[in-house]
């Protein structure tokens, strides 16, 4: 019963959402929008389970002491200036709420994100080290590719990098992208039908799917 | 489609399928034994996208399985969680695995914790616990976005053995060129099933074979008959092809 009860929600859900998609009925769409609502709630819900969690992360860390529990304390003392500030002058713009946003977390997120171009020449490096006959096409492709989009290549008159890179990218390189997209459709169609019908369980904690 | 993958599953009944064996999974035990050997913890990323969508929930397809594994070795399995619905679902998935596995004790629900849903802070908080906590095998499962390869490239850094899976074809050589493995868009779908053997589950990725089969075969037969009736008849061809425009 622990598990047929909601084997038997996710199917009505799902196949109701399956129906909702191709019967533009008034009533369908309504009941459409009525569970969206349910699904922000169940979600608000969670984020105060999320915080929870959060919180009893740091405080463990801190109270046991652990390597650089440090963090810890930034993290809650950063939420807890946050909180405030949000609580007391609200979240619109121009308060200081939105001034801490602006100025620190999206500064922050700015950082981290530039590192990806570091990351990039690293994983490129490593990537076209010529040693095998694929890391050889590769980095011949790249090569092209990349030639193709930058003004230099303009100058070199015994090959069109633009064209040959517009081939690249239009022919072989969509070809293989339509390829994993058509495979991964038809994985998104199995998945659906395996949860719909109850086959696939684990993610019920039912221990479907067999043994391992 | 869908009657093409119920029919594999109805003849799965009748005895054993063969599956090509696909690298990334079959290197999950040996993650799962270096970890227990080193003494390390396992950490386990299910993408960026949320509960609603599907890469998701086969991520949390695949920690079931794997759980139950790192359970029977008692391996600590890190999963920071983005979205506090995922972190509530994988926290009774990994319980379950562990009751399955006979060893309910080991579970530790503070090991599956939310972070923050900003998609940055999250990435710098996974880099950071790969950095502190050092451990042996990273599994990145579900759907990335920019954070892919900042994820893959400081687990590479760590020297942890590294299996990832997405449908995200724009993150694919990402992780292609920092993880040891790799499940490419079918494949993140496919393991789930492959991990569990269940014959109904193993006869459904026959069903996506069987499935692609058909789809390469009406593509060619279509490629052939529009060339065709291009030459030969040019209205019967214009109107075949209308079936398939979406009109406004």
């Amino acid at each position: 019963m622990r598990l047929q009860i909601p084997i038997a929600i996710g199917f009505l859900a799902g196949f109701f959402m399956l129906v909702q998609f191709f019967v533009p009925h008034q009533f369908f769409q309504q009941s459409y929008l009525e569970l969206f609502d349910w699904v922000k709630i169940i979600g608000a819900f969670a984020l105060v389970l999320g915080l929870g969690s959060l919180f009893r992360t740091h405080i463990d860390k801190i109270r046991n002491r652990r390597p650089d529990h440090i963090y810890s304390f930034v993290t809650l003392i950063s939420f807890a200036v946050m909180f405030v500030f949000g609580i007391v002058y609200g979240v619109k713009p121009h308060t200081s709420f939105d001034w801490l946003f602006k100025n620190v977390q999206t500064p922050l997120e700015a950082t981290v994100f530039s590192l990806l171009a570091f990351f990039m020449a690293s994983a490129a490096y490593r990537t076209f080290r010529a040693r095998s006959v694929e890391a050889t096409l590769l980095l011949t492709v790249a090569v092209i590719v990349m030639l193709g989009r930058v003004p230099i290549s303009d100058y070199v008159s015994f090959v069109d990098f633009h064209e040959a890179s517009e081939w690249i990218m239009s022919v072989p390189g969509m070809a293989a992208k339509r390829g994993i997209l058509l495979g991964v459709a038809l994985g998104v169609v199995a998945t659906a039908l395996r949860i719909l019908l109850g086959i696939e369980r684990s993610h019920l904690g039912g221990g479907g799917g067999g043994s391992s | 489609m869908d009657t093409i993958v119920l029919l594999a599953i109805y003849f799965a009944r009748r005895g054993d399928m063969y599956i090509r064996p696909i690298p990334g999974l079959e290197a999950v035990n040996d993650a799962i034994g270096r970890a227990t050997e080193m003494g390390r913890p396992i950490l386990y990323i299910s993408g960026l996208s949320g509960i609603s969508d599907i890469a998701t929930i086969a991520a949390m397809l695949i920690l079931g399985h794997l759980a139950k594994r790192t359970a029977a070795y008692e391996t600590p399995i890190i999963v920071p969680c983005n979205d506090p619905l995922v972190m509530t679902a994988e926290r009774e998935i990994v319980h379950q695995a562990y009751i399955e596995a006979g060893k309910p004790d080991a579970y530790e629900p503070q090991n599956i914790f939310y972070i923050t849903d900003s998609q940055f802070g999250y990435t710098s908080a996974v880099d950071g616990i790969m950095v502190r906590e050092k451990p042996a095998a990273n599994f990145f499962m579900g759907y990335f976005f920019a954070e892919a390869l900042i994820l893959a490239e400081t687990g590479n850094m760590t020297g942890a053995i590294q299996i990832a899976g997405t449908d995200a074809d724009t993150q694919l050589p990402f992780f292609i060129t920092a993880c040891d493995y790799t499940l490419m868009g079918e494949e993140l779908y496919a393991a789930g099933a492959y991990l569990s053997r269940n014959p109904l589950l193993v006869a459904q990725l026959k069903g996506q074979d069987i499935g692609k089969i058909v789809l390469v075969a009406g593509l060619l037969a279509g490629v052939a008959l529009a060339t065709l009736a291009n030459y030969i008849a040019p209205d019967i061809f214009d109107r075949f092809q209308s079936w398939f425009q979406i009109h406004n």
